[in-house]
Order: C-alpha cells, then sequence, then structure tokens
C-alpha cells in the first residue's frame, strides 16, 4: 500500500510539473463549453425569415401575425424577386423564405386547398429542419384552427410542445455531449501517453525488475486520472449550472456513478493504446483519431444518429460515449432515475468490464 | 566454496527459429564482478533479461539469489537491482523525489528512505541540487544517480546493462569507482558493457559470441589463453568469426 501510494505521489508530480498538460487537463472542458454554449449553438431564436406574401389577404396577414408571434422567427416581410431571394440566402441574411401565392384565401375558400412554399437554406440541414418544422407547426395550427371554425363542433387544434427543452435550448444537447468528450478524450489520451512514456525513457524496464506488481503500475497509473476525470466532471457541471443556466434535474450522484463508469472505459482504452505502440506520438495519434472521431460522430450530439446510414447506426452502438451521452442526457434533462436508464448503463458497464479485461490481460503477456 | 548467486545451465531463449541465446552455463560468485561482453546483438540482453524476470527463458535452467527464474521470479525482484542502458530517471521529478519514489516501490520505509536519500546525496555530493529537477544535471552524474537508485535496497545483486554508454572517459573511471564500492559492500555486480578497458576492471569475464559463452575467464588468464596484450585483442580474437551483428 505504502509503494502504491509513493507511485500515486509520482505521477501527481509529472501532472502538475507539465504545465502544457494541465492546462490542457482543465482548460479543455472550459474551452469546449464555453465554446459550444456560446459561439455553437444551435438554438432558433430570433432567425431572420422573409415572408413574400403575394396574397395580401385576411388569411395571409393571420399567418404572418403568428409566425411573428412565435419568438423563434424575425419577419421580414417583402417582396423578393427571385434573384434577390437567392442572393439574401446566399450572404447567409436569411435562413428561410415563406412564400405565399397571390390567390391563397380564394383557393382556401373554394377549393379548400392553398399552398405555401417554405424555402430553407439547407447548407446547414440541422438548423434548416428546424426552422421548417417550426413554420410548418405554426401555419398547420392556423389552419385546424380555421377548420374549427366552418366545422363549428369540431374545434380541433394541435399544440406543439417542445418537451424538455421548450426553449429550444442548444444546451442541453451539447453539455453530455462535451462531457463524453473530454472525458473519453482526457481518459484515453492521457493514460496512453503516461504509460508510453516510461516505455520510452526506459522507466518502465525498471519498474517491472522492481517487485511492485504490474498490475499496480497500471492503476497507479489510472488513479490520478480518474480523479483528475471527476474534477472536470465538476467542472463542467457547475459551468452548466452557473454558466448556461442549464439545471440538473436528475440526481448529481448517479450521474458522477456513470460518468466513472465511462472514465473506467476511457482509462482502459488508454491502457490498450500504450500496448499496441512504444512512441508517445503514436499513442497521441491514435487515441485523437480512434477516440476523437468516432465520439464525436457516434454520440448523436453533433450529427442525429437516426440520419445516418444503416451500417454506421449499427457501428455507432459499440461507441461507449454513446451510451453515456443518452444516459447523461436523459439524467441531467429528463430527470430520470437509474430504473428508466438501466439498459444503457448495463450496456456501458458490459463494455467497462470487457475492455477492463482485455487492456489487463494485454498487459500482462507483454511481460512474459 | 559459498553458494553461487547466479547459476544456469544451459539457458536458452528462441524467438520463432532465431537463437538468441543458446545453451548458456556459467556461475557468478558473491561479491564478484562479473563482466558480461558480446558484440551487438550477441544475446547480452537477452540473457540479462532472463536473469531478471522479464523474459521467460525458452529452456534450460536458471537460479539468481537461489531462486528460480521459472517459478520464484517475484523473490528475485525483490534481491535484485537493474540499470538499464537507457537513463532511467524520472526527469520531471528532483533527486530527492527520484530516491524517494524508488524507496517507496522497493518498500522501504520512510525512515529508511530518509536516511538512505541523506546518505545518497552527501556521497554523490549532490546536497545543492537534491531539489532540482532531475532534468537539468550531466548525463555523468544521472549515470551515477541511476547507479545510486539500483541499489537503493541493498540488493544481493546488480545487473548493469551498458552502464557508461555516451559518458565521457573521466565520468566512466568514477562510475567504476562506485562499482567498485557497491562490490567491496558484498553486492554481486553483473555488468553488460562494450569498452574493453572496463573488462578489465572485472573479476572474471565472458565473451558471449553468436548466442553462446566463447570464453570465460580472469581477464588476465584470457590475455594469456589468447596471447593478446590486451582484453580488446581477446575480443577482437574471439568475435571476429561472429556470424551475427550489426
Amino acid at each position: 500500500m505504502k509503494q502504491f501510494l509513493a507511485f500515486i505521489k509520482k505521477e501527481f508530480y509529472h501532472v502538475f510539473r507539465d504545465r502544457k498538460t494541465l492546462l490542457m487537463l482543465f482548460g479543455l472542458p472550459v474551452v469546449q463549453i464555453v465554446l459550444f454554449g456560446f459561439a455553437l449553438s444551435n438554438e432558433i431564436k430570433n432567425t431572420r425569415i422573409v415572408v413574400m406574401d403575394y396574397a395580401k389577404d385576411e388569411a395571409s396577414q393571420k399567418i404572418i401575425d403568428r409566425l411573428e408571434a412565435s419568438s423563434y422567427f424575425d419577419i421580414q416581410e417583402n417582396l423578393l424577386s427571385a434573384s434577390n431571394l437567392e442572393a439574401s440566402f446566399k450572404e447567409g441574411k436569411v435562413k428561410l423564405a415563406i412564400v405565399i401565392p397571390a390567390d391563397f384565401n380564394n383557393d382556401l375558400l373554394h377549393f379548400n386547398k392553398a399552398q405555401i412554399q417554405i424555402i430553407a437554406d439547407a447548407s446547414d440541414p440541422n438548423t434548416a429542419n428546424t426552422l421548417t418544422t417550426y413554420a410548418s407547426a405554426i401555419i398547420m395550427s392556423y389552419q385546424t384552427e380555421m377548420n374549427g371554425l366552418r366545422h363549428a363542433p369540431y374545434q380541433i387544434t394541435t399544440e406543439v410542445r417542445m418537451l424538455y427543452n421548450p426553449e429550444l435550448k442548444g444546451a442541453p444537447n451539447f453539455v453530455p455531449g462535451v462531457m463524453a468528450l473530454v472525458l473519453m478524450l482526457i481518459g484515453v489520451m492521457m493514460t496512453a501517453v503516461s504509460i508510453v512514456r516510461e516505455k520510452e525513457n526506459g522507466t518502465m524496464e525498471i519498474l517491472l525488475v522492481s517487485p511492485f506488481r504490474p498490475f499496480l503500475v497500471i492503476l497507479s497509473k489510472a488513479i490520478p486520472y480518474l480523479i483528475i476525470s471527476i474534477i472536470n466532471v465538476a467542472i463542467i457541471l457547475s459551468l452548466s449550472v452557473f454558466l448556461l443556466d442549464l439545471p440538473i434535474n436528475g440526481s448529481v450522484a448517479l450521474l458522477f456513478g456513470e460518468s466513472i463508469l465511462l472514465i473506467i472505459t476511457a482509462l482502459s482504452m488508454g491502457l490498450l493504446i500504450s500496448t499496441s505502440t512504444d512512441s508517445q506520438q503514436t499513442a497521441m495519434l491514435l487515441s485523437m483519431m480512434g477516440m476523437m472521431l468516432p465520439t464525436l460522430l457516434f454520440t448523436g450530439f453533433m450529427f442525429p444518429i437516426e440520419n445516418m446510414p444503416m451500417p454506421l447506426q449499427i457501428i455507432s452502438n459499440i461507441v461507449p460515449a454513446k451510451w453515456y451521452y443518452i444516459i447523461v442526457k436523459s439524467i441531467m434533462i429528463k430527470g430520470l432515475g437509474i430504473s428508466m436508464i438501466w439498459k444503457e448503463t448495463l450496456i456501458l458497464a458490459g463494455m467497462t468490464v470487457i475492455l477492463v479485461a482485455i487492456s489487463i490481460r494485454k498487459f500482462k503477456i507483454r511481460l512474459a | 566454496m559459498p553458494e553461487p548467486v547466479i547459476k544456469t545451465n544451459k539457458l536458452t531463449k528462441i524467438f520463432g527459429d532465431f537463437v538468441a541465446v543458446d545453451e548458456i552455463t556459467f556461475e557468478v560468485q558473491p561479491g564478484e564482478i562479473f563482466g558480461f561482453l558480446g558484440a551487438n546483438g550477441a544475446g547480452k540482453t537477452t540473457a540479462m533479461r532472463m536473469l531478471c524476470g522479464l523474459s521467460y527463458p525458452t529452456s534450460g535452467s536458471a537460479t539468481v539469489g537461489g531462486y528460480d527464474v521459472y517459478r520464484e521470479n517475484e523473490m528475485i525482484k525483490k534481491h535484485i537491482g537493474y540499470m538499464s542502458q537507457k537513463f532511467s530517471l524520472y526527469e520531471d521529478l528532483t533527486i530527492f523525489e527520484n530516491i524517494r519514489f524508488y524507496g517507496g516501490i522497493y518498500g522501504l520505509t520512510n525512515k529508511q528512505i530518509k536516511i538512505k536519500s541523506e546518505e545518497l546525496i552527501s556521497f554523490l555530493e549532490l546536497e545543492q541540487e537534491a531539489k532540482k529537477l532531475v532534468k537539468g544535471l550531466p548525463i555523468g552524474w544521472k549515470q551515477k544517480l541511476s547507479f545510486a537508485v539500483a541499489i537503493i535496497h541493498q540488493p544481493k545483486i546488480v545487473f548493469l546493462d551498458e552502464p557508461t554508454g555516451g559518458v565521457d572517459p573521466v565520468a566512466r573511471r568514477q562510475f567504476w569507482d562506485l562499482i567498485y564500492d557497491a562490490s567491496s559492500r558484498g553486492i554481486t555486480i553483473f555488468v553488460t558493457t562494450h569498452y574493453m578497458d572496463e573488462a578489465e576492471y572485472c573479476d572474471r569475464v565472458s565473451v558471449m559470441v553468436d548466442g553462446s559463452i566463447k570464453a570465460l575467464d580472469s581477464p588476465s588468464n584470457l590475455k594469456r589463453e589468447y596471447e593478446a596484450m590486451s582484453m580488446d585483442d581477446v575480443f577482437y580474437k574471439l568475435a571476429r568469426g561472429a556470424k551475427r551483428g550489426p
């Protein structure tokens, strides 16, 4: 036990003496949260849209009023020519255009059928999707109201409710994503690099010749990064509560428990990488490519998994961060307890156990 | 005659179809300075790794400090020190912290570590540098410190794998003073080297060529036997027939 403590102490010296790494360890989560929180927000609020109202009648005015009443849109009424419209799109001034044709009310009254065109700038498909959904929902609500007036006894209204995230804030989605990303990155990269550094420096040999058990070498390498990662979780959560006004709806303890599960998974992946290379640079590259990309792509916080082709959807299931992301979202935003997320937890825990087993096994084989 | 501290019998290591170490048999007596010579690729490091418990032999038998290399390598680890050809202290730790760390993993008590580190630091005349990072030390000092750390737990045997690589002649000479000092305190020294002048300092040397031991005796006997002026000539006569090598 004393040996073990001496080792952990040494690991902390390494961490605190290396200012650059230290800055990365604690700066990364802060920068990511601030960056995602303010710069990369995909929140829909006061988006500038153009309504080209050729009808100028009662019906079209009502629709415009409704669009205006929502906080999502900032309406410009303008009759632009087709080429002007395209120019505005290209300049990025306008994200969405709604075209109401000249005989809109007429069509509606006589044929019970009228068309409205919605044009969206789909260069950012996620935003375009959200915007058109909102716009159509608003128009639909007008339609149902109209139906209600005509068939007096049957008044049907649809109500659009954005569940869990009524203000459509971006933060609920990316905070769990950033947590997954930061934990994976730090866990995997730091463990891999710190073990490979011992190999590169030749100190690993000395450690293996000493009576200190190889298993304890791994454990004492992992513990400092486990502690640092837990601190990072705390930093991210406090930033999201105090800076981004995003409350934690579920149990904080459960959130930390699940985070520790992911951290252990990350640490064992780092160990696995360290057994396959002898150079710090390779270790770093492997961790970056092997962890960053899948985590970014397959957790679903940047790119919706449902929109991916089937093979990629299947692949996404083997990415631990995906399950963690689902779990954290459920706890933080929906406030769910363990009874609702035990399946995901079980999957994540299973992955953790398998990875720990493989990496320890591989590490031992190298000593033989 | 006392029990030898290292005893091997037809110790062999085969990687695939490459025989790295081919049935080597030798004994090392307690307190001896045993030189383990051989050209690059002759199999020295592999043989040493087997004795240290870093690698399992393919066949043959060996005991180190009376413990079997197959079954008792955890016991062996407690009784040996090891210094590799790479400088193996932590550069981002101070001298004092390095000593504490290695003392710690060898299970020394805090008190022992304190006494030991003060002793080492004053012995190596490093009082001024004790609280500085190892990074800034000249290579000769680093090497001496590595050695001091390798014997911090008073092992029976210390294995030195080309300890003086890249060190200037003066520092090498000083390093050998440390080796003599350790030897006089009863620690057996098992050392590999490229420098033939260093071979002359050993009590006995073995010369490995292509995985097997071609000669084993005291430097003076070997020179007589091979009618050579120096160990350099002895080595050249033995090693020139080597098939493997750089």
